[in-house]
């Protein structure tokens, strides 16, 4: 059945949240202001109301003691979702992360599991700097244990928030604060979206563009400035970052034998370089490049921090360029920006 | 203490006191077992004693229910056996046996007896005290009555992890007892190196949180002060804090006395010694009952051992397993 409903990926968020603490009672939600009228951009507007104060809650200020908690309580039988409102915050949680929830499982052999969910907010937008933009959701890669998805779309945040709070293990849940008020087909059923299937959202036989989080927007868009010049691209969104469909971005670049792998985050030790390396390893003879935060720290400055991300131009520009070495090419910033319009609705 | 009353649950009874004794003497000989054999290199893990301390862990454990739940730290022989958990699946987690009640993956740090509520512990100090508190959440919002009791050191209680939970669980009226044994010492390093202040229980009791101090760590008294405890926690009472102060007559890790190195001398070990728990209550048993549970000891840790011995070395494909948790998910509602 298609659905024809489009909702936004906050208000798909908040469904999703909403229906798997219908379906089960474990379930609670908790983190800094969950319950006030801000809602958490919207994304839990209403749950204080629908479940009451017992099982949605604010904290204090407290990241380290209450990722302990959801731990503590996840081992003892309930399923916390812990939101923190950005990223950058989850740092000083990361005691607790990477050395209880990622380890209790295998390190108690077995003996006892850790259903929980982290959401944290990443993100662009209008001078948040240093402290309060970073995508650290490499660093949670690296952890065995953990597992990291980072939904590009309203469909895919229902859909992963779903099967992330039904799963058995710590899920470190991205979300970008740019997609939030982005649309898309949603069902209104619960539905999962599995884990470690890479997604094809776009077909050309050129170059292979592969986005992470909001970077599937800029690939889509990146690909229709590259149409114009008569080169096609396939966009490929990984949807979980761990597990990773490593086969399937394998075979959409040996499709093509062009890879560009933009992430919404540091190059260094990051996703891109986990993909690059494993297709190295597999003996690739694909032409690859990495694209990601540049290598410093990001500025408030808007004339700084625009040079800081990727954009379709810039990833334009790198895939005309592994095509076509030495053409110079600079797209239209008018159409670069109209081009700014675009996002995946779907179908799924 | 107040003059005992008539029928008072504090009071030990001739069944309580050969209980105890059953418990501080089990940890004793344990810990005495597992020191002895440390040189064999068959334990392959670094060991925590808490030969000297076990009056906290049994004081507290003794009058929990096997409902109520216990989260200990690497220094966790004590609790984790105060609180039943078994001797063979213990001895063989610390040989890294598959038998092993963390099938040979967590070793001594890691122990973990989920069939009598004895969460995991952890090797990173303070980490247990938050999850211990999660465990309390849940008691309280799926209404269980039971209560938790988090284990901690001294040098726990440094860690901001500590004052956060302090602040949560006051706040939510969350069924934690909070025990700190304090032993005085991190590593090798004194309180008086680390605290601008000894008035822990004060710092604890401005959260709200009422707050006692054992002076000797005396295992009635802690026994006492839990029992009482536990009966305000399951009557919808918040949070209690235990300060029981103790010592460490072994080293910090390892087998060994480290009188010789220079860091403290023995002079408070042989204070320590003349009141040693295992020796007083053991002492307020008839002779008989005495060598019945001294010789069922022995025979429980013979068979222990043995059975960690004999027990097979995990199978190399466990190097893998128990990663992830299975897909394995029924919703529940009505809790
Ligand atoms: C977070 C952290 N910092 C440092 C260490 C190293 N360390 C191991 S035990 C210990 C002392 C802890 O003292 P205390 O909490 O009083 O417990 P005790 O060993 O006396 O039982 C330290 C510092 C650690 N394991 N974890």
């Amino acid at each position: 059945m298609t659905d024809t409903r489009t909702l936004t990926y906050v208000n798909a968020l908040n469904e999703g949240m909403r229906q798997a603490m219908r379906e089960d009672e474990r379930v609670f939600l908790f983190g800094l202001d969950v319950d006030d009228h801000k809602a958490i951009q919207g994304s839990t507007k209403g749950l204080v109301e629908e479940f009451g104060a017992e099982r949605v809650f604010t904290t204090p200020l407290s990241e380290d003691a209450m990722t302990g908690l959801a731990i503590g309580a996840a081992v003892s039988g309930m399923r916390p979702i812990h939101t923190h409102i950005r990223m950058d915050f989850l740092m000083l949680g990361m005691n607790q992360l990477v050395n209880m929830a990622s380890k209790y499982h295998y390190m108690y052999g077995g003996a006892a599991s850790v259903p929980m969910v982290v959401r944290s907010m990443i993100g662009k937008s209008w001078g948040q700097g240093a402290q309060h933009s970073q995508g650290l959701h490499a660093l949670f890669m690296h952890i065995p244990g953990l597992k990291v998805v980072a939904p590009s779309n309203a469909h895919d945040a229902k859909g992963l928030m779903i099967a992330a709070v039904r799963d058995n293990n710590p899920v470190m849940f991205v979300e970008h604060r740019l997609l939030y008020p982005t649309e898309a087909f949603v069902e209104e059923a619960p539905f999962e979206v599995p884990f470690g299937k890479a997604r094809v959202i776009r077909e050309g036989g050129d170059v292979t563009l592969v986005g992470v989080s909001n970077m599937v927007n800029e690939c889509l868009r990146a690909a229709e400035l590259l149409q114009e010049e008569g080169i096609e691209a396939t966009v490929l969104d990984p949807v979980s970052l761990i597990p990773l469909d490593y086969d399937r971005i394998a075979r959409e670049t040996d499709k093509t034998g062009n890879l560009i792998v933009v992430d919404n985050g540091w190059t260094c030790c990051g996703a891109s370089a986990e993909i690059l390396a494993d297709l190295a390893e597999r003996g690739t003879r694909a032409k690859m490049k990495r694209m990601g935060f540049a290598p410093t720290t990001c500025p408030t400055s808007p004339a700084l921090e625009a040079l800081f991300y990727p954009n379709p131009a810039t990833i334009a520009q790198a895939a005309h360029e592994m095509l076509r070495p030495g053409k110079t090419y600079s797209p239209d910033p008018e159409r670069a920006k109209l081009a700014y319009q675009v996002a995946f609705k779907g179908p799924f | 203490m107040s003059a005992p009353r008539p029928n008072d649950p504090t009071q030990p009874t001739a069944d309580d006191l050969r209980r105890l004794y059953r418990s501080l003497r089990l940890i004793r000989r344990v810990e005495e077992e597992v020191a002895r054999v440390y040189p064999t290199d068959k334990i392959k893990s670094p060991v925590h004693l808490s030969i000297g301390q076990e009056a906290v862990a049994v004081g507290v454990c003794d009058p929990l229910e096997t409902r109520d739940y216990v989260s200990p730290t690497y220094r966790g022989h004590a609790a984790y056996l105060a609180k039943g958990g078994s001797v063979p699946a213990m001895i063989a987690e610390l040989y890294g046996k598959a038998t092993g009640c963390a099938a040979g993956k967590g070793g001594s740090m890691h122990l973990i007896a989920p069939e009598v509520n004895v969460m995991g512990a952890s090797a990173v100090v303070g980490t247990t005290v938050p999850t211990g508190l999660g465990a309390a959440f849940a008691q309280k919002r799926l209404r269980t009555g039971a209560v938790v009791a988090v284990f901690l050191g001294d040098g726990a209680t440094e860690e901001g992890a500590f004052y956060e939970s302090l602040n949560f669980a006051a706040l939510h009226r969350l069924p934690v007892l909070f025990v700190m044994e304090n032993n005085g010492l991190a590593i090798h390093t004194g309180t008086e190196k680390r605290w601008a202040t000894d008035r822990i229980c004060e710092r604890v009791e401005t959260y709200g949180i009422p707050a006692q101090r054992f002076p000797t760590s005396d295992v009635i008294d802690i026994r006492a002060a839990t029992i009482e405890a536990i009966a305000a926690m399951r009557d919808g009472g918040g949070p209690h804090f235990l300060e029981c102060v103790t010592y460490r007559w072994r080293e910090h890790v390892g087998p060994g006395y480290d009188y010789d190195q220079g860091y403290r001398d023995d002079s408070a070990y042989k204070e320590w010694q003349a009141r040693d728990q295992v020796e007083l209550i053991g002492g307020r048993l008839t002779d008989t009952d005495r060598d019945a549970i001294d010789a069922a000891i022995e025979t429980e840790i013979a068979e222990a051992f043995a059975f960690a011995e004999d027990s097979p070395w995990p199978e190399p494909d466990r190097l893998y397993a128990d990663l992830y948790a299975d897909r394995d998910f029924t919703p529940v509602r009505g809790v």
